[in-house]
């Protein structure tokens, strides 16, 4: 301590050495944990296929019979007949004799999935400010909300749907409500992660008016999350389209109805009929959703 | 007359403030002065509560302040307003909606959840904004406005609650010396029109005695200095700030170029 050499070049060289020390210690550390994690990884992987029973060899032997499938499905048309009547063979409106019962269906199955999102949103919304650790007005909401909305969401909305159709019913009814759970547990969590990132300061404005916790949510919160809960719900709704499409095969009404009807009774054309019809709908109403959330993010970005 | 009574609050065994007893008498301006740490911002936010204390008392006429719990701790911030360093507008609503946001607090559970205002509520708000002279900004977003702009926005929301008390917490300190200006200006002139007590933490020392009636010296959380801004010598700015080479230059001659006294004198 008492005579100290020339402090610059002592100390840089002495921190140097130390400093490339560290470097391969730490690097040393990086490439061990790298190897262990992949080694566990591979040992997971191992087991879950011995326990799957995912056999290459199966999956081999099964494809063929995929493109049977497939080419059974596929309907007989004729070039000359092309656009006959519903009564000619090999033409178009042949194929798609029950053309406008589908469109009936799909209607039906668009609506539900629009009232689906839409009430999800709602409560979804409203239970995202609860379950959000910044915003919640005491531990037990906070996990009350977060639990709830963890359930609703865990359970997948083809289970709720047996559920809801023990107890109302074969139909609609059964499906709507089955998607609304889950993606209001889907959509709360999602909202809920928004609302944790952003300023609080507003809040803390609202608050020394003496405002409530709800006038708080409603006017610091709401204003500053929603651009993002609606592109979020919009590809939400993308989702709840293709799940209230095959929400039917458990009953809960739509368009799957008539798709499982027609894959149990082998009635080949009309499966490929229907299954192009929904690919056609999802397709146009991604592009269209797509489109609009752009939109508002884009929107967002300017002002 | 706002009391506290040997006030203190604790943050993890440190003592942000500590047992400051302080009498404000209704339309008093009362500047609250000291180095930054040194507990003024904590001590606003206890007087209104967004802050709880814990220790001491918090009186307001027959009111116990610090005892009050639910609606009626709502009813008193909105009697006591407060604004802030960073102004706490909603940046995405337009200006006359956060000002009408002042009226909450007199709002039930279902007017205020479909965002009901009146037209009177409205007319009051835009009333208030030219009061500050910013009514042409009325339907911009509050985050498009300039700091100075958005605490006279600040202003105008804590004049709709039609407080007793308005706090404002360092309102200046991220303005220019204009906007800083203005802001104290209108601060004071609600003060005196309005008969508003105000109690304003500041770090400047040359505003704090060019527009408050008392001032109120903090170090280390307790009140070192209390009195009138002329008693302000420099062996009591010396108890206020320390002695060091930061605040060194306090003590001599104001070194702006721009002395506010003379502006608060026109």
């Amino acid at each position: 301590m008492a005579s100290q050499p020339p402090v610059l070049p002592a100390t840089s060289s002495q921190s140097l050495s130390l400093f490339e020390r560290q470097l391969k210690a730490q690097r040393r550390d990086k490439r061990l944990s790298t190897l262990v994690s992949l080694g566990l990884f591979l040992i997971v992987l191992a087991w879950s296929i011995e326990v799957s029973g995912f056999a290459p060899s199966v999956l081999l032997a099964g494809l063929p019979r995929f493109g049977e499938y497939i080419h059974l499905t596929l309907p007989t048309l004729s070039l000359e007949n092309l656009l006959a009547n519903t009564d000619t063979k090999g033409s178009i409106p042949y194929w798609f004799f029950n053309f406008r019962h589908y469109v009936v269906l799909l209607f039906q199955t668009i609506n539900m999935a629009i009232l689906a999102t839409l009430v999800s949103f709602v409560l979804g919304a409203a239970l995202s400010f609860p379950a959000s650790r910044n915003l919640a007005p005491n531990r037990l909401t906070y996990l009350l909300a977060r639990r709830g909305l963890e359930i609703a969401r865990s359970v997948p909305d083809l289970v709720w749907a047996l559920l809801f159709v023990w107890a109302f019913g074969i139909g609609p009814l059964a499906g709507i409500v089955a998607i609304i759970v889950h993606s209001t547990g889907a959509l709360g969590k999602l909202f809920s992660e928004i609302n944790e990132n952003i300023p609080m300061s507003p809040l803390e404005g609202i608050r020394a008016t003496g405002a409530s916790w709800f006038q708080e949510m409603r006017y610091a919160v709401l204003p500053q999350v929603m651009p993002l809960f609606l592109s979020n719900v919009l590809w939400r709704f993308e989702s709840n389209i293709r799940q209230s499409s095959v929400i039917g095969f458990v009953g809960g009404g739509g368009i799957g109805e008539e798709l499982y009807l027609v894959i149990v009774r082998n009635y080949y054309e009309e499966v490929s009929a229907l299954v192009l019809l929904i690919v056609l709908t999802v397709t146009c109403i991604d592009l269209l959703s797509a489109h609009v959330r752009h939109g508002l993010i884009g929107k967002e970005r300017l002002a | 007359m706002l009391i506290l009574e040997s006030l203190g609050k604790q943050f993890d065994g440190r003592a942000a403030v500590d047992r400051v007893t302080l009498r404000v008498a209704r339309g008093q301006m009362l500047g609250v002065i000291g180095r930054s740490g040194a507990g003024k911002s904590t001590l606003l936010r206890m007087i209104n509560r967004l802050v709880d204390p814990t220790s001491g008392l918090i009186r307001h006429d027959d009111r116990l302040v610090s005892a009050l719990k639910g609606r009626e701790l709502m009813r008193w911030r909105a009697a006591c307003a407060m604004i802030f360093q960073q102004f706490n507008l909603v940046g995405r609503l337009d200006v006359v909606t956060n000002v009408m946001l002042g009226r909450l607090n007199r709002h039930g559970f279902l007017g205020s959840m479909a965002g009901a205002f009146s037209a009177a509520e409205r007319a009051v708000a835009l009333q208030a904004l030219d009061r500050l002279g910013i009514a042409q900004t009325a339907l911009q977003r509050a985050e498009t406005l300039s700091g100075g702009q958005q605490q006279r926005v600040a202003i105008a929301r804590a004049l709709l609650q039609e407080p007793e008390i308005l706090l404002a917490d360092e309102p200046i300190a991220s303005l220019d010396p204009r906007s800083s200006k203005l802001v104290m200006d209108a601060l004071r002139r609600i003060n005196r029109d309005d008969k508003i007590t105000v109690i304003v933490n500041l770090h400047d020392l040359d505003i704090a005695r060019a527009y408050c009636d008392r001032i109120v010296g903090l170090a280390n959380g307790s009140v070192v200095f209390n009195g009138a801004p002329e008693d302000l010598d420099s062996q009591a700015l010396e108890t206020i700030y320390g002695h060091d080479v930061e605040t060194g230059s306090l003590l001599d001659e104001p070194r702006r170029p721009t002395d506010f006294r003379v502006w608060a004198a026109a």
